[in-house]
């Protein structure tokens, strides 16, 4: 009996109420703040900015203690929010060879200019599970280091890349508004701007699994750690009845710039390409997924064979978005118990032609 | 720009969520898609605080054409009881303040999600289909760049054959639901997961019927009065189901039954999908054989789970308007900003 989907708004509200219930857990516990998830999740909360494409440290912590720490359930209340909101217009390009940069490492060049930056990461860790974090204190406080580092440090790339063995990016036409997939759908064939948009909010897990697809051979680019970068960055808008530039404020960004072996084209000498990718706050796994899975998408247009998931681009680009994919896949909770019925009637009749079918045989094979 | 802002905060939401460039967008895409009965129109849908999957097409279309005057039907399987279409019904209500009815008669626009109603639809009204995947080649050709060039070829020999392999492979063709069919001569369409036994009401229907699909961001039309053909060939027509059964409750014998099981010893009742026609069959005197002995309907059983059999509201046949909902002026139809009067005028200039 499909007694579960009817009901009447009061059934609808009671169920929230639990939820609430719920969401809150055990009262003699105290309650989280929206500060404390901010500071104390601040990961959780990136993640939720970069999918949810809005920076907003404190709506980011609001919609992860509303969803109960689900990541996808608290993009899509940002989203949700996001969508409301009024465009004044779009921010210059970020200069991120300009950003106070908290880490940067290079796995192409022993040393770079300005130095190997570790910065605060799990990398080298040992993944023992710290009993003493049960206990609550506050941790012996970080080392300083004597000189502080340079104001700015240049993108690795573009400072070693003399020879111009690794391609340039170009920039685009900074006249022309980007595209934003958020007021406009997605068309085919998309072009690298929108790619990299749709890439930006793609689920973390969905473009791991893709980007790791392709260093196991499924369209293999051959990447190398070109610089991973993670710091503040300024953001700049030109308001148009000011008409120069003005700086909004600092963002945290984690930025990714993979590079690719290349063997050549008709048109194209031998060289390296590149992948790009970016998120909010500290997220490297996400930003080096992304560039991955951008150099894989870039295949078509540098004449490579475009045979692997990785590499198709509306495969790629029409799955990668968690909140559409969690709603669609979640909607087969909704009845279906007419589209059941109609085909109930098609099974029956075919199960009856079948069985008169064999019937008949029986009577035939007995005359 | 001097139209009302949509900024979320202390005074609510723009009338029926949208802000009014939004429905302005939307508007034209159906324009677009009345003007091209049948063809997918690609639109900027938005990230609505319903679930992609849930409705947010049908949401977008019904935000974009409705007005202040409007009276709003709810359905989900052809009842309006069903928890998604309960839910949908409260959001508009809480966003527009509109009239909602449970009367197909009474409704100027249906949002409907898997059926139409089996009283049929009349000049004026807008029929609104929620629709999960509107590219009816999708099965056959996954790639969206392939499939907008069969259709711009009109090169739909590919289900021709579907259907075709169909009746050699099980003597009839097996597509029971989401059937396809070609609008105008000329577009094939999907008519979201109705069953084929909706199709022939899309067939020079009066009212305007409207597909929306958020997630995959297409809307279609086709507009009144216009061919609606299901696919078929000469030798093995269209058709459509039929019961041995009529409705236990009505009686009819003409409409869509669901088959509800009544116990647990594969005991089984067919009742009408469509809850107002039924009501309004009850209310004319019509009567069925009945529903088993002691069988209570979900909504009886609902009340007499969570109070006691003393409580148990006696079922309005009038039907009409949702009594279980907050009434009017309480989720602050005053409060809604917007240019409310505009989705009226907009739908005005629809109709035939």
């Amino acid at each position: 009996m499909y007694v579960a989907v009817k009901g009447g708004e009061r059934a609808i509200a009671n169920a929230h109420a639990w939820l609430a219930e719920e969401r809150r857990g055990d009262p003699d516990v105290p309650e989280l703040s929206i500060a404390q998830i901010r500071e104390q999740q601040r990961l959780a909360v990136d993640r939720v900015m970069t999918e949810g494409s809005l920076y907003d440290p404190d709506l980011a912590a609001l919609a992860l203690k509303q969803a109960r720490g689900d990541q996808v359930e608290a993009i899509f209340l940002l989203r949700a929010y996001r969508t409301t909101l009024p465009r004044f217009g779009s921010s210059l390009p970020l200069d991120t060879g300009g950003m106070c940069v908290r880490r940067r490492v290079s796995a192409i060049f022993k040393d770079v200019p300005g130095g190997q930056v570790l910065g605060p990461t799990f990398d080298y860790t040992h993944r023992l599970l710290d009993f003493a974090l049960a206990a609550e204190g506050d941790p012996a406080p970080a080392p300083r280091a004597d000189a502080p580092l340079a104001e700015t440090l240049p993108g690795v790339i573009d400072v070693l890349n003399r020879e111009g063995l690794i391609e340039t990016e170009a920039a685009s036409d900074n006249a022309l508004p980007p595209p934003d997939l958020t007021r406009e759908p997605l068309r085919f064939p998309a072009a690298r701007a929108m790619r990299l948009q749709n890439l930006a909010r793609g689920d973390e897990g969905f473009l791991l699994a893709l980007g790791y697809s392709t260093q196991r051979g499924y369209g293999r680019n051959h990447p190398f750690a070109g610089e991973i970068r993670y710091g503040e960055v300024a953001v700049s808008f030109v308001p148009p009845e000011l008409g120069f530039e003005i700086e909004l404020g600092d963002i945290e960004l984690t930025e990714c710039q993979m590079v690719n072996q290349f063997a050549g084209s008709k048109n194209e000498p031998p060289q390296f390409t590149r992948g790009y990718g970016v998120s909010f706050g500290h997220g490297e796994r996400k930003a080096m997924s992304m560039a991955l899975v951008d150099r894989a998408l870039r295949a078509a247009e540098l004449g490579e064979e475009t045979d692997s998931p990785a590499q198709d681009a509306e495969f790629v680009l029409y799955h990668s978005d968690n909140v559409e994919a969690q709603g669609f896949v979640q909607h087969l909770k909704l009845p279906h118990y007419v589209d059941f019925q109609s085909e109930l009637n098609v099974v029956r009749g075919m199960r009856r032609a079948a069985a008169e079918a064999a019937e008949a045989a029986l009577a035939e094979a007995a005359e | 720009m001097n139209h009302t802002s949509a900024l979320a905060g202390e005074e609510g939401y723009n009338f029926a969520f949208l802000d009014e460039q939004t429905k302005r967008m939307i508007r034209r895409a159906i324009l677009k898609a009345v003007a091209i009965p049948g063809h997918q129109i690609p639109f900027g849908s938005r990230e609505m605080p319903l679930s992609y999957g849930w409705g947010t097409g049908g949401i977008q279309l019904t935000a974009a054409v409705i007005g202040r005057d409007d009276t709003l039907k709810v359905i989900d399987q052809g009842a309006d009881d069903t928890t998604n279409a309960v839910s949908i019904r409260g959001f508009f209500r809480r966003m527009t303040g509109v009239r909602t009815t449970e009367r197909t008669d009474e409704a100027t626009v249906v949002q409907t999600r898997h059926r139409i109603p089996e009283t049929p639809l009349s000049e004026g009204q807008i029929i609104v289909y929620q629709v999960p995947i509107p590219e009816p080649l999708r099965w056959l050709e996954p790639r969206e760049s392939e499939t907008r060039k069969m259709h711009g070829l009109a090169e739909y020999g590919a289900m021709h054959v579907k259907l075709y392999e169909d009746i050699v492979r099980y003597g009839r063709i097996e597509t029971a639901y989401d059937y396809p069919v070609l609008v105008n001569g000329r577009y094939l369409m999907r008519p979201s997961p109705i069953p084929k036994f909706d199709n022939p009401k899309m067939d020079r229907m009066p009212a305007l019927q409207l597909f929306g699909a958020g997630r995959e961001k297409r809307i279609y039309a086709v507009p009144p009065y216009t061919e609606v053909k299901s696919l078929d060939f000469e030798d093995h027509p269209f058709e459509v189901e039929r019961w041995e059964q009529s409705c236990a409750l009505c009686g009819s014998n003409d409409s869509f039954l669901d088959e509800i099981v009544t116990d647990d010893q594969g005991g089984h009742a067919f009742v009408c999908s469509d809850t107002d026609y039924c009501t309004r069959r009850r209310a004319a005197g019509h009567e069925g054989e009945g529903m088993p002995e002691g069988y209570l309907q979900p909504s009886e059983a609902a009340e007499v789970l969570h109070h006691p059999p003393s409580a148990l509201r006696a079922p309005s046949p009038s039907g009409g308007r949702d009594s279980d909902l907050p009434p009017e002026g309480e989720g602050g139809a005053q409060r809604r900003k917007g240019d409310a009067s505009s989705g009226t005028a907009f739908r005005a200039g629809l109709r035939p």
